[in-house]
């Protein structure tokens, strides 16, 4: 599965929790569909640091990197590109 | 305090107009365990279920005027019924009792429908007008007596709660999917709605006129007001300490004649200003050393028994406390919804539930509250949010104005580690700035999460519909022009108190056990007062009730008049996950159970059961959605059990 596969498949569980109608696309805000509210960036930024091994610092978590599947999956795919390099 | 049922119009005989009466008034006698009355004639009928308050002896009721032209049901008190009297008596009015009933009924018999203007007092009664052949309902100006009607086959049945209009033969009970979706947005339905369909609530403020040929009128006699934001004469511009003065004035006469009573009151004691202040005005006028009551929680995030025990102290006041624990909460949600008679988002009446059974065991039927307060005098945390939002909106480049939001939550302390690029998204969105409504769009938006657990149909049901929408058609023409503040006040004070503070966190959770609560804070005249002070004295700066505490400071000890608001909640999802999680919440929450029941999705509503077991109190929008979920389900166990799946009851074997 690709990054982005295996980051819909937790926010359809976890924030979406529906497989019906609902379509969800890779550039839609989460935020503003209200699957995040306040405390659902800790979860999200908790999946992501346990299911990819990364390690997130305060100054990445910011919506440029975390409102949509796609900004998620980029900026997950430069951080293990980043930790292989090193 | 007590139940009130009846009827107008053609239900064929008197012995089946008493018939009905007596299941009406049956299905909450919990209300008035001391005693029932049923009046019924030709084409009307009145029930009454005592709560013994004011003239034990001689104010049983329906009670009938001298002259026997008017009948009257009453739920509630006059507090001012005193003075009323006393005016009545020297125009030449004849008492045969001392109760607050009989005021009620001279005063009508010489105004009319206008006596309601008089009347300081929570109430619904409806008289009987015998010559005029007109029943004539009131119901008090905050909302803290309920009262429901509901119209079957020409015949107008009303009653105190929903349950005595379900005793009616062919009236039952079918949830309304608008209210739903209302209770999904704002934790409660926009009256005159209720969860059940075609059953109304009469709103706060307002009477009911009916007439034997079928006609009903229906008439707001009083609205909450602030003046415009434009208009500084509309303030209160003296200097703050005259205002301190008469807040202070105000609320030790409306905490005097609410002890006003032939049997002992006692006090809630949160141990936070308000309920602190209540109870200090409050001992100075009882003669008997006062009863306070207070619940207490076992996880110290929401225990405050050792501010309750610093009051406690500083007053002399006689002290019960009951413990609320995670599993009480749990075991005693069904029966929180058969008080509620709604779903709830909140566990927050369940603790409120227990309190006043420990008023009740302690041999007390009232108790002065705190309540109110906060929306009068603005103390919600609301308050503050809506203000950063607006201070952090007005310019959006700025890096250090979201910061604040940080601040307004010191208790919840998973907030604090918010990245604050996502607060500010969070609490602001550029276009919110025009919504009549902005203050209270992060509390909907998150509360509207719990719609994502709609079934298909459900949606179908309501497609198009936007609660949102209809709730801002609600809304005053004024609206526009008040102060910010004000608008947000309006909201809370004119919503959330009566649709859901005063209601299932309120009467409903104290009459189960038939207690009354008394608001000192909801007296009319400190409402009218407190709208004219300027929203700058409210919430200074961040200082929540600033003005109350500059009125409260010389009755209180100085820590208890300067503590920040702590709200008041409860554990949310704990009590029904878990290894300790009550048998019933399995079942119904079962993929098949929900199936059946058909409002949710099995599937969405499984992962979401699965997340909270796995997470525990994670985030408000969860908790609510799961709440919302599960007391859906015990709404339709306890009143539609047709459409629940839960096992048929078991019929006692004779």
């Amino acid at each position: 599965m690709t990054i982005e596969q295996r980051v819909t498949g937790f926010i359809r569980e976890n924030f979406l929790f529906s497989d019906q109608a609902t379509p969800l696309s890779p550039a839609d805000s989460l935020m503003e569909a209200g699957l995040i509210d306040s405390t659902g960036v800790l979860e999200l930024v908790a999946y992501l640091e346990q299911e990819f091994g990364i390690a997130m610092a305060d100054a990445d978590i910011v919506p440029a990197n975390l409102d949509t599947i796609a900004g998620i999956s980029a900026y997950v795919s430069r951080k293990q590109s980043a930790a292989k390099a090193a | 305090m007590c139940g009130i049922a009846g009827y107008l119009g053609d239900v064929r005989s008197e012995a089946e107009g008493r018939a009905v009466l007596g299941a009406m008034i049956g299905a909450i006698r919990h209300r008035g365990p001391d005693g029932t009355g049923i009046v019924a004639e030709e084409g009307i009928g009145l029930a009454h279920a005592r709560l013994s308050i004011i003239d034990l002896a001689a104010g049983a009721q329906p009670m009938a005027s001298a002259d026997g032209r008017l009948e009257i049901t009453f739920n509630g008190e006059i507090f001012n019924y005193v003075e009323l009297r006393a005016e009545l008596l020297a125009r030449g009015h004849r008492f045969r009792t001392h109760s607050d009933t009989e005021v009620i009924l001279n005063l009508y018999a010489e105004m009319g429908p206008a006596c309601v203007e008089r009347l300081n007092g929570d109430f619904t009664f409806a008289i009987w007008d015998r010559p005029a052949r007109t029943l004539f309902i009131a119901r008090d100006r905050m909302g803290v007596r309920p009262l429901f009607h509901t119209t079957r086959n020409g015949v107008l049945y009303f009653g105190s709660e929903v349950k005595a209009l379900l005793a009616v033969p062919g009236v039952s009970a079918e949830l309304d999917p608008i209210a739903l979706d209302q209770i999904f947005t704002f934790w409660f339905p926009l009256a005159p709605r209720t969860a059940f369909k075609d059953v109304l609530e009469l709103p706060p403020g307002h009477t009911l006129t009916a007439t034997a040929d079928g006609r009903v009128a229906i008439r707001r006699y009083w609205a909450l007001d602030y003046p415009d934001a434009a208009d500084a004469d509309g303030l209160d511009q003296r200097p703050d300490a005259a205002i301190a003065d008469d807040v202070r004035a105000l609320l030790e006469d409306a905490a005097r004649i609410r002890l006003r009573a032939d049997v002992p009151v006692g006090s809630y004691l949160s141990g936070g200003l308000d309920s602190s202040l209540i109870t200090a005005i409050a001992r100075r006028e009882v003669s008997d050393r006062l009863r306070t009551f207070s619940v207490g929680f076992e996880s110290a995030e929401y225990d405050e028994a050792e501010q309750q025990m610093a009051m406690v102290q500083a007053l002399g006041t006689e002290h019960s406390s009951i413990l609320c624990t995670t599993a009480d909460i749990g075991r005693v949600m069904p029966d929180v919804i058969r008080a509620t008679e709604r779903p709830i988002l909140r566990t927050s009446p369940a603790p409120l539930f227990r309190l006043s059974g420990l008023v009740r065991d302690s041999g007390f039927k009232v108790v002065l509250t705190g309540e109110g307060a906060d929306e009068v005098f603005a103390g919600y945390d609301i308050f503050k949010e809506a203000k950063v939002r607006r201070f952090a909106a007005r310019n959006p480049a700025s890096t250090w104005r979201p910061l604040l939001l940080q601040r307004l939550y010191p208790y919840l302390p998973r907030l604090q580690n918010q990245p604050q690029a996502f607060l500010q998204s969070f609490f602001g969105r550029p276009e919110d700035a025009a919504d009549p409504l902005f203050s209270h769009l992060p509390r909907f938006r998150t509360t509207a999460g719990a719609k994502l657990f709609y079934a298909a149909e459900t949606r179908r049901q309501l497609a198009g519909y936007s609660a949102m929408d209809e709730l801002r058609s609600l809304l005053p023409e004024r609206f526009a022009r008040w102060h910010p503040l004000s608008q947000a006040q309006y909201l809370e004070a004119g919503h959330l108190l009566p649709g859901y503070i005063l209601s299932s966190q309120g009467d409903r959770v104290a009459m189960a056990h038939a207690v009354e609560g008394r608001f000192p804070f909801l007296d009319h005249r400190v409402v009218e007062f407190a709208s004219r002070i300027p929203p700058r004295l409210k919430l200074r700066s961040l200082r929540e009730k600033h003005i109350l505490r500059e009125a409260a400071a010389p009755l209180l000890p100085k820590t208890i008049a300067n503590r920040v608001k702590q709200p008041y909640r409860a554990p949310e999802v704990a009590p029904f996950v878990g290894a300790g999680a009550p048998a019933y919440v399995a079942d119904r929450l079962a993929p098949g159970a929900i199936a059946a029941s058909g409002l949710f999705d099995p599937v969405a509503v499984g992962r979401l059961a699965a997340k909270v077991s796995r997470n525990g109190e994670v985030g408000f929008k969860d908790n609510m959605a799961f709440l919302g979920v599960l007391t859906t389900e015990l709404w339709l166990d306890a009143f539609a059990p047709a459409r629940s799946s839960a096992p048929p009851r078991s019929v006692a074997a004779a």
